[in-house]
């Protein structure tokens, strides 16, 4: 009994060791020098409790103790080696859906550990049953939802699945599951086709509210599912009496709900609007304002422009991550900053699929931290920029969000490349962007199209640049 | 163990602690550190154990299983696509400290 009650003890100390390791990884996160020792230190206090965990269970009195342990050890062995080698393997430029696809993870687990306990029918508080079931609502639809914003990243899923009476179908789903919940939760132990039909419900809902929301939305949403992985985990938490996870989850769930709010805000729009008003759904009707044509450039002129400039800014976005184009950039950057032109990269906090995305592929490519500013420090200087080089970035420079008011995108800060004195637009073909919307940008007079993928295009301009002297 | 209020207020202390803590971060860091707090959430992993842990059906040894492959992937896949990217960073620091 005393060894049972201190091996307890030991446990508890280690959970506590790991929330604290955990903060303080956060901490030192929030400086780009301290932030490899801040996953770090998180990592230590993840494999302490994961550690301390396995050989308590080690030493339960339940006579299936031998097996369940080897199962335990045989899951974490295959998930995490699954997911070390995909982790390692895959590109920078596909973190976004790594990263919905882990986090998705985390949601279907917090999501079994509910199941685990409302069919064991072993749980008697009616408190305990209520949150429990309220984890594994939440943590299904973030599983199914993450796993749909994967889809959708990793281009698995290409159209936005939208169709009359979504919003009555979603609803009724939500409200079925919501029945479905109260129903598990009286039922106590009997109801386990309640139980079951509950998670079917809650893993459709996390589908089916995923599925209409367009792809330039999914940074928005991956977050979301995040800071709600987080919360399903506090919750089990508490079902387990486990305070890691509470603290932990919390922890989470609060910093992913401030981060959510800081992405909706970039894009002008409140989290409501991103999660149900079918972005893009009519923008080639509202915005069909733009008029003109576009103007082609042959990359060797475009080259010398640039060569001959005293500022260029760059503005990378999601096609330059596509093309896998960041060091070709780099190169073209330093070969323009030898010649003595002043180059800055200006970046728009949701460029790409998540924000900090074209900064994590700029840091890959080793460009330093000065040479990049963000939306407000470098919106001033675009005036006197005599060139603006717009490379795979689309709706983050489209002037229709300061001056057309029937623009979907209308009120969203933008990157005011339009205020420089020539544009050049990297760009693989004349069609609209990801969101599906025209942009005013490409058919101004100092705009010049460079069709072509970013990658290639790029190199010509190197060779362009290097021929001009 | 935990009582309900005690854990109301872990609750209340982690949600500011959260709010406080990533407030501060930079926005070149939001990328890595939406993946950090996706690794922390990976601490999930020792709840599906337990709940495994004490499986006496196979359909909850099943569901268990489930978790607790969920929970490892969560983990270690948060972990390595963390530390990648904030291994750049370091890198990208250093050759700015060169030049």
């Amino acid at each position: 009994m005393d060894y049972a009650h201190s091996a307890q003890e030991l446990v508890q100390l280690s959970y506590l060791a790991a929330a604290f390791l955990f903060i303080v990884g956060l901490k030192r996160m929030s400086s780009p020098l301290t932030a490899v020792s801040g996953i770090r230190w998180a990592g230590v206090g993840m494999v302490l409790a994961t550690i301390v965990t396995l050989l308590y269970v080690g030493l339960g009195d339940n006579p299936n103790v031998r097996l369940n342990v080897a199962l335990i050890v045989g899951a974490i062995a295959a998930g995490g080696v699954l997911a070390w080698v995909s982790g390692k393997r895959v590109a920078m430029t596909d973190m976004p859906q790594m990263i919905a696809l882990y986090n998705g993870m985390g949601g279907g687990a917090a999501a079994a550990i509910a199941a685990v306990e409302l069919y064991g029918g072993t749980e008697t508080s009616t408190t305990h049953l209520v949150i429990a079931t309220v984890g594994g609502f939440i943590g299904s639809v973030s599983f199914s939802g993450s796993l749909i914003a994967f889809a959708k990243l990793q281009g698995l899923i290409t159209k936005s699945v939208r169709f009359g009476g979504q919003k009555f179908l979603n609803l009724s789903v939500l409200l079925a599951t919501v029945v479905l919940g109260f129903l598990v939760v009286s039922g106590a132990g009997g109801g386990s086709a309640a139980v079951s039909l509950f998670f079917v419900f809650a893993l459709l809902l996390g589908i089916a509210m995923t599925l209409p929301i367009g792809g330039a939305d999914m940074p928005v949403v991956i977050s979301l599912y995040n800071a709600l992985t987080g919360l399903a985990v506090g919750f089990e938490g508490f079902v387990l009496d486990n305070a890691a996870m509470i603290i932990a989850g919390t922890v989470v769930g609060a910093a992913g709900t401030l981060l959510t709010q800081l992405m909706a805000k970039a894009m002008n729009r409140s989290l409501g609007n991103v999660l149900f008003a079918n972005f893009g759904e009519s923008s080639g009707a509202a915005a069909g304002g733009v008029t003109g044509s576009q103007k082609a450039i042959e990359a060797s002129d475009a080259g010398v422009m640039m060569a001959y400039s005293q500022k260029v800014i760059i503005v990378p976005g999601y096609g330059l991550a596509v093309a896998q184009a960041q060091h070709k950039v780099w190169e073209l950057a330093q070969l323009l900053i030898d010649k003595g032109v002043m180059v800055r990269f200006a970046i728009h906090p949701v460029a790409g699929r998540m924000p900090g995305h074209m900064n994590v592929l700029l840091a890959e490519a080793g460009v330093p931290y000065e040479l990049i500013s963000d939306l407000d420090e470098i919106n001033a200087e675009f005036e006197t920029a005599d060139v603006a080089l717009i490379i795979g970035a689309n709706d983050v420079v489209n002037p229709d969000a300061r001056a057309n008011k029937s623009s979907p995108i209308f009120g969203m800060p933008i990157l005011n490349a339009d205020k420089a004195k020539n544009v050049i637009v990297i760009k693989r073909g004349q069609g609209q962007g990801f969101s599906g919307i025209d942009n005013a940008l490409f058919v101004l007079d100092q705009t010049r199209m460079l069709y072509g993928d970013a990658q290639a295009a790029v190199s010509q301009l190197i060779q362009a640049v290097k021929a001009a002297g | 163990m935990i009582d309900g209020v005690i854990a109301l207020y872990i609750f209340m202390l982690a949600a500011f602690t959260g709010y406080e803590v990533i407030s501060r971060v930079p926005v070149i860091l939001h990328t890595p550190l939406m993946s950090g707090s996706n690794f922390i959430h990976g601490i999930v992993l020792v709840g599906a154990m337990v709940a495994l842990a004490t499986a006496d059906s196979t359909l909850v040894r099943v569901i268990g299983v489930i978790g607790v492959f969920l929970a490892a992937g969560n983990a270690v896949g948060g972990y390595v696509a963390t530390e990648r990217m904030l291994q750049m960073f370091v890198a990208a620091g250093k050759k700015k400290g060169k030049t």
